[in-house]
């Protein structure tokens, strides 16, 4: 599996194969809150770099979720669907949201790696 | 304008507060638990929120203030007892709601509590109404703090004795460290619970000891998420100036006494609404599997027709599912009656349900 990559809309991205596993950052949670509802992409939908592609609800307020890359939605995570409590346990791990097969494996060039990703994060928390 | 801070300001920042801006002063929305667990261990074990942004209004007068007030609010003040409260509303000619509050009847006159966002406005139509016959006094030198759920009464007792005593909706003058505290039993969560008036320079103490005897600071995330379980109204989300009483389902609200004879301001309105209904009113919404559906969320029938609009909506972490409020017009305001509510461009199915969405523990008959 490759190293985690990470985007500017808190998004991690791992790639196995042609795969990629799409998340959302511990970062984001915290961010967020309690989260208590989750909406996902439907499987055989394909869905565009940057392009919104679910929703997480926290007691506060609504989220789009963003696809840092493209590429056709292969599975899901119902999981989280039906206990989003998951994400705040385990946002960068148990917690994915939905698996991508990717066209374009370059559009993973633009993306931070972790230690990019952390300071960023803390810019843009402050 | 610069923003305002409570008098805890310094205990929340101490305690991890998250902050927004609210009503013009730095308030904590959660600490650093969160919102849900913040709720639970309100329903639970005992909840401390600074509601010290809140108006704390006392008017003095004798029965001459009575008279005037009745004049006002649509209340049988004459026969309230002394150190009883009652919920109501400052309302316009078209019964237009300026504000809800809750009026105590004190010994020397009366202490209406009022929303932050509000209360200088209703300063100003209170005084305009009043005129110079009795002193009003919005007083800044006092914090409000509100104890709430199961265990407050014994931690509040620990540390003020007699306040077991009192009353769900009754107060009374209570000396602790040599100041008088005015307490009452009352609240905004759906449990029992007390809200203490206080001096500005002991809140904070005042606060710290109740820590000690294990009651935890709550934000007002979680203090939106309770009462909308409780089926409470706030304002400027169920209540606003467009918005009636008889509308809003608080008729209970409305002393049955003064329905014959009105003679409050708005009464002619609440009377023809009362026999006629009004053409919207508020329910509870419940959506479907696990869709949240926020303010402003459009509300359909079946055959596409808007018919009305959500007004506060969220989790309800006791009831662990998705609850709301909202107007709809009359004919679709039945318990179980399917409706629809547009999120994110598409309709999802809900029902109008009963309200509270969590069942109340309110003391009565403590003597």
């Amino acid at each position: 599996m490759s190293e985690v990559k990470f985007s500017k809309e808190h998004e991690w991205i791992t790639l196995e194969g042609d795969v990629a596993t799409i998340g959302i950052t511990k970062h984001a949670t915290e961010m967020l809150g309690d989260i208590v509802f989750a909406e996902l992409p439907e499987k055989g939908s394909n869905v565009e770099k940057d392009g919104t592609a679910g929703v997480v609800e926290s007691t506060k307020a609504a989220s789009d979720v963003y696809t840092p890359v493209s590429g056709e939605v292969v599975d899901t995570n119902q999981a989280i669907v039906d206990d989003p409590s998951k994400i705040n346990e385990d946002p960068e791990g148990s917690a994915w949201f939905f698996k991508l097969k990717m066209k374009d494996q370059s559009e993973m060039d633009g993306l931070m790696n972790k230690e990019e990703y952390d300071k960023f994060a803390k810019e843009s928390a402050s | 304008m610069e923003i305002k801070k409570t008098s805890l300001n310094k205990l929340h920042q101490s305690n991890n507060a998250k902050f927004v801006e609210f009503a013009g002063y730095e308030m904590p929305i959660q600490y650093s638990k969160g919102i849900i667990e913040e709720h639970k261990f309100t329903r639970s074990h005992s909840g401390i929120f600074d509601v010290s942004h809140m108006g704390q209004l006392f008017i003095y007068g004798d029965e001459s203030l009575t008279e005037e007030l009745e004049k006002i609010f649509p209340l049988d003040l004459k026969n309230l007892k002394q150190n009883s409260s009652k919920y109501s509303f400052l309302m316009n000619e078209d019964a237009g709601i300026y504000d809800d509050l809750i009026i105590t009847k004190i010994e020397d006159g009366y202490l209406i509590i009022l929303n932050a966002a509000c209360k200088n406005k209703d300063f100003e139509i209170l005084s305009n109404l009043l005129g110079s016959k009795f002193k009003m006094n919005l007083d800044n030198d006092r914090s409000l703090i509100a104890i709430q759920g199961p265990k407050s009464v014994e931690i509040l007792n620990s540390i003020i004795n007699g306040v077991d005593n009192l009353n769900f909706m009754t107060g009374n003058w209570f000396d602790s460290d040599n100041q008088k505290l005015f307490v009452t039993r009352s609240g905004y969560t759906g449990e029992d619970g007390f809200e203490i008036s206080i001096s500005n320079d002991k809140a904070e103490k005042f606060v710290e000891n109740l820590i000690e005897k294990g009651a935890q600071l709550i934000g007002l995330g979680a203090r939106d998420t309770l009462r909308l379980e409780a089926g409470l109204c706030l304002y400027g989300h169920e209540l606003d100036i467009n918005k009636t009483p008889v509308e809003a389902n608080l008729r209970w609200a409305i002393s049955k006494s003064r329905l014959s004879n009105g003679g409050f301001i708005g009464s002619k309105k609440i009377m023809n609404q009362m026999q006629d209904g009004a053409s919207q009113i508020r329910v509870g919404i419940k959506p479907e599997g696990r869709l949240i559906a926020r303010e402003k969320t459009k509300i359909f029938n079946d055959s596409d027709k808007q018919i009305g609009e959500i007004t506060s909506g969220t989790f309800g972490p006791s009831v662990n599912g998705p609850i709301a409020m909202g107007y709809v017009d009359k004919e679709f305001s039945k318990v179980d009656t399917k409706i629809l509510l547009e999120v994110r461009g598409k309709k999802y199915p809900a029902n109008v349900c009963a309200l509270p969405f969590y069942k109340k523990n309110y003391v009565k008959g403590v003597n």
